[in-house]
């Protein structure tokens, strides 16, 4: 057994270090203990606050000016709807971009001003994607308050990191496996299709998912583009009018009825646990894809 | 001329499915009796002043050298003097390392290779290539592996059981996956992997196979087993073989190119380069006084 072992090697290392040494662990400690605790006193209240609310008539029951009786199903399915709608936009032109970036694009001037900018863009405040959604997708494209708008602004903010994600799985993939296609005569494109993609779809999709699970939290570029606050119908086209999870906690907090608030802390919970979900399916689908890939 | 560089007309079919029987140690001598001036093949492929550069710095500093037909080619020499750099030229490989440049003239059958009008994807279905390093595709399957080249280059392949089939057996590994052809082609050892890359070249029924160090991470008996199968492929493919090891090379080759700082120093016979070379510095080297 290894245990005894590290445990003495563990002591030897400690007998040998001095007083600052400790001191700097220790607070190294609590700087990590006391963020953690937080966050876990956040969840646990909002979890106690929203215990009476939890059941499965919350979640299947639409938005109501009776706070007991008020449910979360259009923001659930809007935000379903929206994660999947921005994902089928934002994965073909990240990977797009990140293909053209990695395997195509000499280096150049402009590609480098475009390396830069999507570094950048990564870290600009999400209301600005809003209010560049609302201008281009909702006014001048005409999509209005719409799903679509919506995704495509979601959309907007995911794609520097997807682009990234992409750009860190194609490098990864050996040069030695390239050589070995174009030597089968096989052109750059089939190579990518047949080689180099397959062996990064699984970072791909990971940095996707990752992505999508801090997206689903924006709430900001959602109110500017003029997702509803108040739906009491399901969207049944990407041109529908919806709500979000965000947004409609942001409504139930800023009520002043304390049942909503108890609705808040529900709703939190929800979001909390679907963001949970999305990273799991993350880390299930790496290793599912990652089985497939033998090396 | 025909600039596009179709396939010449496939000379013998793949042998069928049956186990073929290794070649002998008599048959081997015999296929290797030196050829002489009535029995010397014609060049299947023919470098000329060939020059090869990796940024500013040249690789290769004007090589003529003559490939022949049906025969196993080596190219020894110290560590960094081109080998690999002459190789990859032949089926326009070197071309795809970032600034990698070339000039001089490589033949194939008559035609420039580097002639504007020439496609190098079909070229290096014509010039297969083996690396140093085996490296099997880790997405596909055994049998996808050795179809790997005609799905890469978007053929349908009519019949692809039979064809891998074939190909595995020419490359002497079918008995061993015969029962996991499913299963990824990382599992395999490194010979077994070695070898599922000679198939996937063979699969596409190359005029040429270039092998790059073959047998440098094989053990004694993977090496025997490669050996004995270049032997075999010997009488339908052009073959050229990097080596290091100068038994290997004296034991497979017909003929053997002695390249020194990125020229080459002497090309002869096997058997006459390694009795009478005639320069001292391949002398030198075969003898082991430096290298
Ligand atoms: N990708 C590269 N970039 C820059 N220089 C390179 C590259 N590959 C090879 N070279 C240089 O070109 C020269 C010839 O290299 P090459 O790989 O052909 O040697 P080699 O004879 O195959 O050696 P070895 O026996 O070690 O495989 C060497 O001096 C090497 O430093
Ligand atoms: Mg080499």
């Amino acid at each position: 057994m290894s245990l005894p072992i590290s445990r003495t090697r563990d002591l030897a290392i400690r007998r040998a270090e001095s007083a600052p040494q400790r001191a700097f662990a220790a607070i190294g400690l609590v700087a990590l203990v006391l963020p953690l605790l937080l966050l876990l006193f956040l969840f646990g209240s909002s979890l106690v606050d929203a215990w009476p609310r939890l059941d499965w008539s919350f979640l299947t029951s639409f938005p109501s000016r009776k706070p007991e009786s008020a449910g979360i199903l259009p923001a659930l399915v809007g935000t379903t709807c929206l994660m999947g709608l921005t994902a089928v936009i934002a994965i073909p032109v990240g990977l797009g971009a990140a293909l053209y970036l990695e395997e195509y694009a000499r280096p150049s001037r402009l590609t480098a001003l475009i390396e830069l900018n999507i570094g950048t863009l990564a870290g600009v405040p999400s209301i600005l994607y809003g209010l560049l959604g609302l201008e281009v997708f909702a006014r001048v494209l005409g999509m209005g308050r719409s799903l679509l708008a919506g995704a495509c602004t979601l959309a907007l903010l995911l794609l520097p990191m997807v682009i990234m994600a992409s750009r860190e799985a194609l490098r990864t993939v050996p040069p030695s496996l390239r050589e070995a296609s174009y030597a089968l005569g096989a052109d750059k494109w089939r190579t990518l299709r047949g080689v180099v993609l397959p062996m990064c779809l699984p970072g791909v999709l990971t940095g996707v998912i990752l992505s999508l699970a801090r997206a689903i939290g924006e709430t900001a570029p959602l109110i500017t583009i003029g997702a509803l606050t108040y739906v009491a119908f399901l969207p049944d086209s990407v041109h529908s009018e919806f709500t979000a999870l965000p947004i409609q906690i942001f409504n139930w907090v800023s009520r002043p009825q304390a049942g909503f608030h108890v609705n808040a802390a529900a709703g939190i919970i929800v979001l909390v646990a679907l963001m949970l979900l999305l990273n799991g399916v993350a880390i299930w689908l790496r290793a599912r894809l990652q089985r497939r890939i033998y090396w | 001329m025909d600039t596009d560089l179709a396939p010449s007309p496939p000379t013998t079919p793949l042998p069928g499915g049956g186990p073929r029987p290794t070649a002998s140690a008599a048959g081997r001598s015999a296929a290797l009796a030196p050829d002489d001036a009535a029995t010397r093949p014609a060049e299947k492929m023919t470098a000329r002043d060939l020059r090869a550069w990796f940024g500013a710095s040249e690789a290769l500093r004007g090589i003529t050298l003559p490939v022949l037909e049906r025969r196993v080619t080596a190219i020894i020499g110290p560590s960094g003097c081109g080998k690999s750099t002459f190789v990859r030229c032949l089926n326009r490989m070197h071309e795809v390392v970032p600034g990698a440049r070339v000039s001089g003239s490589v033949l194939l059958d008559g035609q420039e290779i580097y002639a504007p009008g020439v496609n190098p994807v079909r070229l290096r279905r014509r010039v297969g290539m083996v690396f140093q390093k085996p490296n099997p595709f880790p997405t596909m399957s055994i049998r996808d592996n050795v179809l790997a080249g005609l799905r890469l280059g978007g053929e349908r392949v009519a019949d692809p059981a039979g064809l891998a089939e074939r190909a595995l057996r020419q490359a002497a590994l079918w008995d061993e996956v015969k029962d996991v052809l499913d299963r990824s082609g990382s599992g395999l050892s490194g010979g077994q992997q070695q070898r599922l890359c000679i198939a996937r070249a063979l699969a596409l029924e190359p005029e040429v196979l270039l092998m790059d160090e073959p047998c440098s991470a094989l053990d004694p008996t993977a090496t025997a087993r490669i050996e004995e199968l270049i032997h075999e492929l010997r009488e339908r493919y052009t073959i050229v073989i990097v080596t290091h090891n100068m038994q290997q090379a004296a034991r497979v080759a017909d003929y053997t190119a002695f390249f020194h700082l990125g020229e080459l120093v002497e090309y002869d016979r096997t058997d006459v380069l390694f009795t009478r070379p005639s320069r001292r510095r391949t002398e030198d080297y075969i003898t082991g006084r430096f290298g």
